[in-house]
């Protein structure tokens, strides 16, 4: 096929992509986040579709409790014994015609597909979303090298266009309402390729032509596409791919070669582990019974397909996660999201604020240990993801493989402050100190109490406290800068129990 | 049947009219209710921060001091949970040398200790309490109380058979008011923004009365609600169910229906 290319592949130098690089620790984003109203409109929006729709095709189904029961042990049997699976794969995509490499880290993964790329001559490549690519930053590796990377998703290539940072695993355009995404295709399409239909509208149809249209362009003209993927298959070999626009069937079918970045959690033992799967994933991720396109390959075939497949597989700190008998949970994850549609605290400040390429309840429990916390010291933003979260268990109830969420940020936070890999907190740790000094003894407590008792007669009037300065309150000024607080009773229970014998005596 | 009262910390030294509710409450149903003197506090917010060494201490004390008993009962879901799920995670980080007598201790006390409307309604196996409380309420199931415990609509049965009590339905009940113990002054703007739009909840039902199983979210509700000079009044569920009467205080609010309006 001749492909006339009528539009520039790139008509300037494109700057790196933005990264999580240097991002403030989670209270001091969230409240960049928080003062951002559009932001939280469309946040507010869309968690609260997704999540109805996710909860209705959920209770429609008998065995929901037995199938998240199924997928967890699947995903416990992989976890257990990931060395004999990994070598199973490997084996069984050798045999199909694929090409097997293995990365400890995220340079090395980007260096392997570097150098697939650079060996067939390109400068571009196209990619289907994947969360693993983002991990590594391959976009940026490959430019470093001269390649250009082209995003084939939807939502990514928003994010791509827009040079803005993903926001959430399966729609990393979230927080951008039509009217913006309107706005970034108008200005940076024709700047790599088709522009935007003149004339173009904020209607969801008309943006999706655009979108169709610019990467048409794409797809004709690259020789090598880039994918992660959902699963894959250790006695087959078989990688497979779900989604919902068939942008990625697009990438997997054209290109003559295709390069997969693979987490090595990503495993399932048998073909028939994926019908556990592919109904707890669409389910849970955009509330489908089953998604558009689920596409699956094994090796290469003549005549069909691309001709060179290599897989990568990307420990990148997983083997971390997983030494850690507690923590290890987080690789049964299957990045469908839910955690993030339900969290409260995710509806309210986006997911720019985890500072990470994961996000949400599950962001705050895989990034820390992918970055270290269960082996060493962390650095204070990764310290602050633990406690990002008010405990209220929503994640843990809407996960399809069952990551109790909250018992690992628990464990989390007494690493940091137990174990003391997080920043110091002097003051944190006297205050805790002295309430257990107090708790230590009953008459102890009581002392306290009296304190407290006293003090109303200084910060209540009307009973309760109004906003207390921030500097002179501490923990008092951040409670009460939007919220009052009681004043502390004239008698505790205890003092009053003593002094009626429980009621009996009242005057 | 041998009864304690775990008052909780946060309901002794704040709320004390909690635990005078409760105390009344079971007496007006017959049973008297101990009240050791030992006790102190669960160990939560040192759990819950990371604390666990400290955690574990006061853990220890608690099983010392309620093992003597044949049901605790406690007006807090949040207290309630840190006992009966986190306890056994506590056995877990034990020395070697004491996990034992710790792990039998845990394993002893923790299956008899009672959020309020569990221990009513599965122990005494009561629904109406004898309380009349005339004014519109909603209630908030506060997340312990709903995805730890699993209270489920205890709370409600409780709630519907009091006298003259109007329940209206709490929009979007079951999202979380945003405490979260430590979170509350950790992340205080988040912590905030979620009170806000849960106090919106609270004035879109109508409701005089906020009620919930938690002083503890209440504060946080009730605070941001104060903040606004709101008109809706928070109350635990053991006050209005020991209330016998009209609270004339609620009257100078408008009633849930004007609200609506």
């Amino acid at each position: 096929m001749t492909s006339v290319q009528p539009y520039p592949r790139a008509v300037e130098p494109r700057p790196p992509e933005p990264t999580f690089l240097g991002m403030p620790p989670f209270p001091e984003a969230a409240r960049t986040a928080l003062s951002d109203a559009q932001l939280r409109a469309n946040l507010r929006k869309a968690t609260h579709t997704i999540r109805a729709r996710r909860q209705a095709v959920v209770d429609e189904l008998p065995d929901w409790e037995r199938l998240r029961a199924a997928g967890a042990a699947i995903k416990d049997d992989v976890l257990a014994h990931l060395p004999r699976y990994l070598e199973q794969l490997e084996a069984s995509v050798t045999a199909a015609g694929g090409t097997v490499h293995w990365a400890r880290d995220a340079d090395e993964a980007n260096a392997i597909v570097v150098d697939i790329v650079r060996a067939h001559g390109v400068d571009e490549v196209v990619k289907i979303k994947s969360m693993a690519t983002q991990e590594i930053d391959l976009n940026n590796a490959l430019g470093r090298a001269g390649i250009a990377a082209w995003e084939t998703d939807l939502a990514e290539m928003i994010v791509q266009l827009g040079h803005d940072l993903p926001s959430h695993l399966l729609v990393p355009a979230i927080h951008k309402n039509r009217r913006e995404i309107r706005d970034v295709f108008v200005a940076e399409m024709g700047r790599v390729g088709r522009p935007a239909p003149a004339g173009l509208t904020e209607r969801p149809a008309d943006l999706a032509e655009a979108a169709r249209l610019h990467l048409r362009e794409k797809f004709l003209s690259a020789k090598v596409a880039i994918s992660g993927g959902n699963f894959a298959v250790a006695e087959t070999g078989t990688v497979c791919v779900v989604e919902s626009e068939g942008n990625g069937r697009m990438c997997l079918t054209l290109p003559d070669v295709l390069v997969t970045v693979l987490g090595i959690e990503k495993l399932v033992p048998r073909w028939e582990d994926l019908e556990v799967f592919l109904q707890l994933l669409p389910r849970s991720s955009t509330g489908e019974r089953m998604n558009p396109y689920t596409s699956m390959w094994t090796g290469v075939t003549d005549g069909d397909g691309p001709r060179h497949f290599h897989l990568v597989l990307l420990d990148n700190g997983r083997s971390d996660v997983l030494a850690d008998p507690v923590g290890r949970q987080a690789l049964r994850c299957i990045r469908c999201s839910a955690c993030l549609n339900v969290c409260p605290v995710y509806e309210r400040v986006g997911g720019h604020a985890y500072g990470s390429v994961y996000p949400g309840p599950i962001g705050a429990i895989l990034t820390p240990q992918l970055r270290g916390l269960n082996q060493h010291d962390v650095d204070a933003q990764t310290a602050s993801l633990p406690y990002a979260s008010t405990l209220c268990g929503a994640c843990f109830e809407a996960c399809p493989v069952l990551i109790d969420i909250p018992q690992i940020l628990t464990r989390q936070r007494a690493q940091l402050t137990d174990l003391g890999r997080g920043p110091a907190h002097h003051a944190e740790k006297a205050a805790m100190r002295a309430v257990d000094w107090a708790f230590g003894q009953p008459w102890r407590l009581g002392l306290a109490q009296h304190a407290a008792s006293f003090s109303r007669h200084v910060v209540g009037r009307k009973g309760r406290i109004g906003k207390v300065p921030r500097l002179l309150g501490g923990p008092l000024g951040r409670w009460t800068a939007a919220r009052d607080a009681p004043a502390p009773p004239s008698e505790s229970f205890r003092s009053w129990h003593k002094r009626t014998a429980g009621g009996l005596e009242e005057p | 049947m041998r009864i304690a009262l775990f008052i909780t910390c946060f309901n002794d030294t704040m709320f004390p009219e909690t635990g005078k509710s409760v105390v009344r409450l079971l007496r007006r149903l017959g049973h008297e209710v101990d009240f050791p003197y030992a006790q102190t506090c669960c160990g939560q917010m040192h759990f819950n921060t990371g604390y666990r060494n400290e955690a574990r201490g006061i853990a220890r004390s608690f099983v010392e001091t309620f093992a003597p008993y044949d049901a605790v009962v406690t007006p807090s879901g949040s207290c309630a949970a840190m006992v009966r799920e986190q306890y056994p995670v506590l056995v877990g980080g034990a020395a070697p040398a004491t996990a034992a007598g710790f792990a039998e201790a845990v394993g002893a006390v923790a299956p008899r200790v009672y959020e309020l409307s569990e221990f009513l309604v599965d122990v005494l196996r009561v629904r109406d309490v004898g309380a009349s409380f005339p004014h519109t309420v909603a209630y908030h199931p506060t997340c312990h109380s709903l995805r730890s415990l699993g209270v489920g609509d205890r709370p409600l049965r409780l709630l519907r058979a009091v006298r003259g009590l109007r329940l209206v339905a709490l929009p979007r009940a079951d999202e979380c008011c945003g405490f979260g113990g430590t979170f509350a002054v950790k992340n205080a703007e988040t912590s905030a923004a979620m009170g806000r739009d849960k106090a919106a909840a609270v004035l879109e039902s109508g409701a005089q009365v906020l009620c919930a199983g938690d002083n503890s979210c209440l504060m946080h509700i009730g605070g941001v609600m104060s903040r606004q000079h709101a008109g809706v009044r928070v109350m635990h569920l053991a006050d209005i169910l020991a209330s016998t009467g009209p609270h004339p205080e609620l009257d100078t609010f408008p009633s849930g229906d004007l609200a609506a309006r």
